[in-house]
């Protein structure tokens, strides 16, 4: 048997993992730093906005989960709002809009 | 007898009320944002005397003084507007004023303090000595239905304050000689997106920063009657848009002799440009994207600072050289810098190491670390006696 389909199929099989997995604790732990500090800058600390809208759940509710992880990873042309695919992959994206539209944990000190 | 014991209340009275009488030109205060507190500092003794508590949401939080340089008017991003009495080192009073805020500014006189609101947007101005509401102005655009974000308020000569309007793009000077009936010009059609804007040292020239477009507005505040015009049509983000990962702030821009400092958007500079015609001449490069872009008292040196992921270094300009001379890095995340009065030292706060760190302005040496709660602004007394701060 050729190594090389079980080789694409566990690659293919890992990604999936990681896209369903959270990040882990201490990432989490960066990630809602990065968030709460950083994307505060512009949204504020507490994310009820600032010159960027707020990110509370009830302002995301009716916004598909998709789009938001785009917004977060690419940026919104025309607006100030600057990729942020350098700094994380799309499942950290993708968990931070969940606990976004959750309501975002505090920074644990 | 009876004077023995007089006295002795006297001395009971001075060893209860604890402090020895002194000035307020060597404090200053630096905002602790994870713990709504600010630390009040000595920069003659590098030391922080106290905190005081209970100041609300401080993120993007910023000061003014009173011109006795005894209280400070802090703004909280919550609406919150806290007096804080540096001697006493207590809350004399505090307002919530709006819903979302972003910072203020303290009239020529000192009697007048302004807020600067994203929600409602628009600018309130108060009564220094009482917290008193005493003029709102909303910063309705358009139809007169829409409230645009106010940014960049600045005081000048005369009871006016400057401040710009994000969404409308106009810059609106407020002349409050009669404070409950402000007289409001209006200069429409600036640019897209101001996002900031300052005051140069002499309260002459109101410049404000655009997003949406590259240039910068500016109003000559001695001729209003020419207008507003476009200034460095190549500053900004050019043809090649790079993300902007944090704001530059513009307050506290530096003008250094007949040259002014500023930050690049999204670029790896310093720019420079000529304060008398206004046009750029020279470009400096620098380790990430500026934030602050600060001018020491005498002028001789630009400090900066840089956004996210830059931040943990700090970069000296030396302004003879027109070039770096020093790089330091203070710690995680420098959010802010401050220049004690005549500029021997500067304070910078490092938010993710949780410390001040003071360095000598002519050596570089570290002279103190002090402990903060995720510090971010600093501010002295000395602003109280300058124009725009």
């Amino acid at each position: 048997m050729n190594a090389k389909p079980i080789a694409l199929l566990s690659c293919l099989l890992f990604a999936m993992a990681a896209w369903a997995a959270d990040p882990p604790p201490d990432r989490q732990r960066e990630l809602v730093r990065m968030v709460r500090q950083d994307c505060g800058s512009c949204h504020g600390l507490t994310l009820k906005g600032g010159l960027g809208p707020p990110l509370l759940p009830e302002t995301l509710r009716d916004k598909p989960a998709e789009s938001l992880r785009y917004t977060v990873l690419l940026g919104r042309p025309g607006t100030p709002m600057p990729p942020w695919n350098a700094f994380m992959n799309e499942a950290e994206a993708d968990w931070i809009v969940r606990q976004l539209m959750l309501g975002f944990p505090e920074e644990t000190r | 007898m009876k004077s023995l014991f007089s006295v002795l209340a006297a001395l009971l009275l001075s060893a209860c009320s604890g402090a020895a009488l002194r000035g307020t030109g060597d404090l200053g205060i630096v905002i602790e944002r994870a713990t709504g507190s600010v630390a009040v500092v000595d920069t003659s003794a590098r030391a922080i005397l106290g905190r005081v508590e209970g100041l609300g949401d401080l993120s993007h939080a910023s000061a003014v003084y009173s011109r006795d340089g005894r209280h400070a008017y802090v703004f909280g991003r919550d609406g919150g507007l806290t007096k804080v009495d540096l001697l006493e080192r207590k809350i004399a009073r505090r307002i919530i004023q709006a819903g979302n805020s972003i910072g203020g500014a303290i009239s020529q006189d000192g009697r007048l303090v302004a807020a600067q609101n994203y929600q409602p947007g628009g600018v309130k101005v108060f009564d220094a000595g009482t917290l008193e509401l005493l003029a709102d102005i909303p910063a309705a655009y358009g139809d007169g239905k829409q409230f645009s974000k106010v940014v960049g308020l600045a005081d000048v000569p005369g009871s006016k304050f400057v401040f710009a309007l994000f969404e409308a793009g106009e810059i609106w000077v407020a002349d409050l000689s009669q404070p409950r009936t402000p007289q409001v010009t209006k200069f429409r059609n600036i640019g897209s997106q101001p996002y900031d804007g300052l005051v140069t040292p002499d309260g002459r020239h109101y410049i404000a920063g655009l997003f949406g477009e590259d240039g910068l507005a500016l109003v000559d505040l001695w001729k209003p009657e020419q207008g507003a015009r476009k200034i460095l049509a190549n500053y900004g983000k050019g043809a090649e848009k790079l993300p902007v990962f944090k704001m530059p702030h513009l307050r506290g821009w530096a003008v250094a002799g007949a040259r002014a400092y500023l930050p690049a958007i999204g670029r790896h500079e310093v720019l420079v440009v000529d304060t008398t015609t206004w046009q750029e001449v020279g470009r400096i490069p620098v380790k990430g994207q500026p934030v602050f872009v600060m001018a020491r008292p005498d002028g001789r040196q630009i400090w900066v600072n840089f956004a996210f992921p830059d931040y943990g270094q700090v970069q000296v300009i030396d302004t003879l050289e027109q070039k770096v001379v020093q790089t330091l890095a203070p710690g995680k995340a420098v959010l802010h810098m401050e220049f004690t009065p005549r500029g021997e030292a500067v304070w910078i706060s490092a938010r993710d190491d949780n410390r001040i760190v003071v360095f000598d302005t002519a050596s570089f040496a570290r002279l103190a670390e002090l402990p903060a709660q995720s510090p971010s602004g600093i501010f002295f007394t000395s602003r109280a006696a300058r124009i725009g701060f």
